[in-house]
């Protein structure tokens, strides 16, 4: 393991390319190590404390005897230990903004269908929704075949040991996609219902997956997950004859958790329920494409649908 | 384990701010409802200060409680989970503290 940052491995995190070549950006870190700490900070004392001095008055002892230790000076900080992030995600969010691209956070457990519904989406809205796929998996570039035989572009991202993208990762996830002004961008996070909740990427909403086979109870498992919602998908609902999973118990528990959250319940296998999950992308691409006209498609996706069916 | 690209961040953040400076402690504050396991970051820390001059640092880690309102009835109660749930059964409850994830100060030589 690295020892600077804790990171997985030498080669870190690796993004490919447009042809699936990974490559290892930068220095083989994503994130920056500073190197040039600039002393930009400003002392609320005009001394710096440099050598022992003499106390006497003001450190309260009334003997005004010499400290030989060296005195501490205390810098107040008070800024969230996620500032950084937050702060790449906003240049994401705002980067995404100026040029009408929506970028939706899809997260789930491992198996949850994540890829199945995104494969399903993108073969079935074709040519009517331009989208493309950034993809996390600590290993493998599996998913991003699965996309690319769709014939959409896609850019895997391995985060080796990490358990999750961050705003830093998207960031060159996009460079990488380049992805049309106007257009979507589907963001696969790391399967995994704990870190990605915690991490901002900038995108426009965040899509959280939960297949019947896991349980209903997955939203109070995993509480912050599902606060972060503004979609939920119940997928896999064609297996609900065979699984103990109620779908209003589990509507209950997220409504519990998150008032606000929109809930669809869906089969990425079966296609049951896709009218709706394309009706809130329309939607929601509708509303992010608003600023960009000109740009942004004029057929409402579930207009296009009903016809092809 | 986000704890550990967590901690990291905090590492950058303190350095940002204090160069070369020796840091002798760092202080925060987690809040139960935050997400943040306070252990685990206790863990990552000598690993991410490692190197740095935060290396052998202070952690000290205040642990606000967890404190919900309910809008239904305006009682005040202890929340350990974020099951925002009254006793008197509403589930329209305002958390006023424990999300907190922040880095309050740090100590420097």
């Amino acid at each position: 393991m690295c020892t600077t940052c804790g990171c997985g491995d030498e080669g870190g995190t690796r993004i490919s390319n447009l042809a699936g070549e990974l490559q290892t950006p930068g220095q083989g870190h994503l994130h920056s190590h500073t190197d040039e700490h600039g002393r930009t900070y400003t002392h609320e004392h005009s001394h710096g404390h440099a050598e022992n001095h003499d106390h006497a008055d003001s450190n309260g002892h009334a003997d005004g005897h010499h400290h030989a230790a060296p005195a501490t000076e205390t810098i107040v900080l008070e800024q969230n230990l996620l500032a950084k992030n937050d702060l790449l995600a906003a240049t994401n969010r705002g980067w995404l903004a100026g040029r009408g691209v929506r970028a939706f956070n899809v997260m789930s457990s491992p198996g949850a269908g994540k890829t199945t519904l995104l494969v399903r989406t993108l073969t079935e809205l074709g040519g009517r929704l331009d989208a493309g796929v950034i993809e996390g998996d600590q290993e493998t570039s599996l998913d991003a075949d699965r996309i690319r035989a769709t014939g959409r572009p896609v850019i895997q991202i391995n985060t080796g040991a990490g358990c999750h993208l961050d705003a830093d990762m998207l960031r060159h996830g996009l460079d990488a996609l380049s992805p049309e002004p106007g257009s979507t961008v589907f963001i696969e996070n790391v399967g995994n219902l704990v870190c990605p909740a915690l991490f901002d990427l900038g995108e426009t909403a965040k899509v959280v997956i939960v297949s019947v086979t896991e349980g209903d109870d997955k939203p109070q498992k995993y509480p912050h997950m599902f606060m972060a919602a503004d979609l939920v998908i119940v997928n896999k609902s064609d297996l609900l004859p065979y699984v103990d999973f109620d779908v209003d118990e589990c509507l209950r528990r997220i409504r519990q958790i998150n008032p606000r959250a929109e809930f669809l319940t869906l089969s990425a296998t079966t296609g049951e329920g896709l009218a709706a999950w394309y009706g809130w992308l329309d939607g929601a691409t509708s509303q992010a494409a608003a600023p960009t006209s000109g740009t942004a498609r004029s057929v409402p996706l579930t207009g296009a649908l009903t016809k092809a069916h | 384990m986000h704890e550990l690209s967590i901690t990291q961040g905090l590492v950058d953040a303190v350095l940002d701010r204090t160069g070369e400076r020796t840091v002798t402690a760092v202080n925060l504050k987690i809040g139960p409802l935050s997400g943040v396991l306070v252990d685990a970051v206790r863990f990552c820390f000598d690993v991410a200060a490692a190197g740095t001059p935060l290396a052998g640092a202070r952690l000290q880690i205040d642990e606000p409680r967890g404190r919900g309102r309910c809008r239904s009835c305006q009682d005040e109660f202890t929340l350990s989970d974020l099951i925002l749930l009254c006793p008197c059964g509403s589930a329209d409850v305002e958390v006023l503290s424990g999300r907190e994830l922040m880095l309050m100060s740090v100590e420097v030589a």
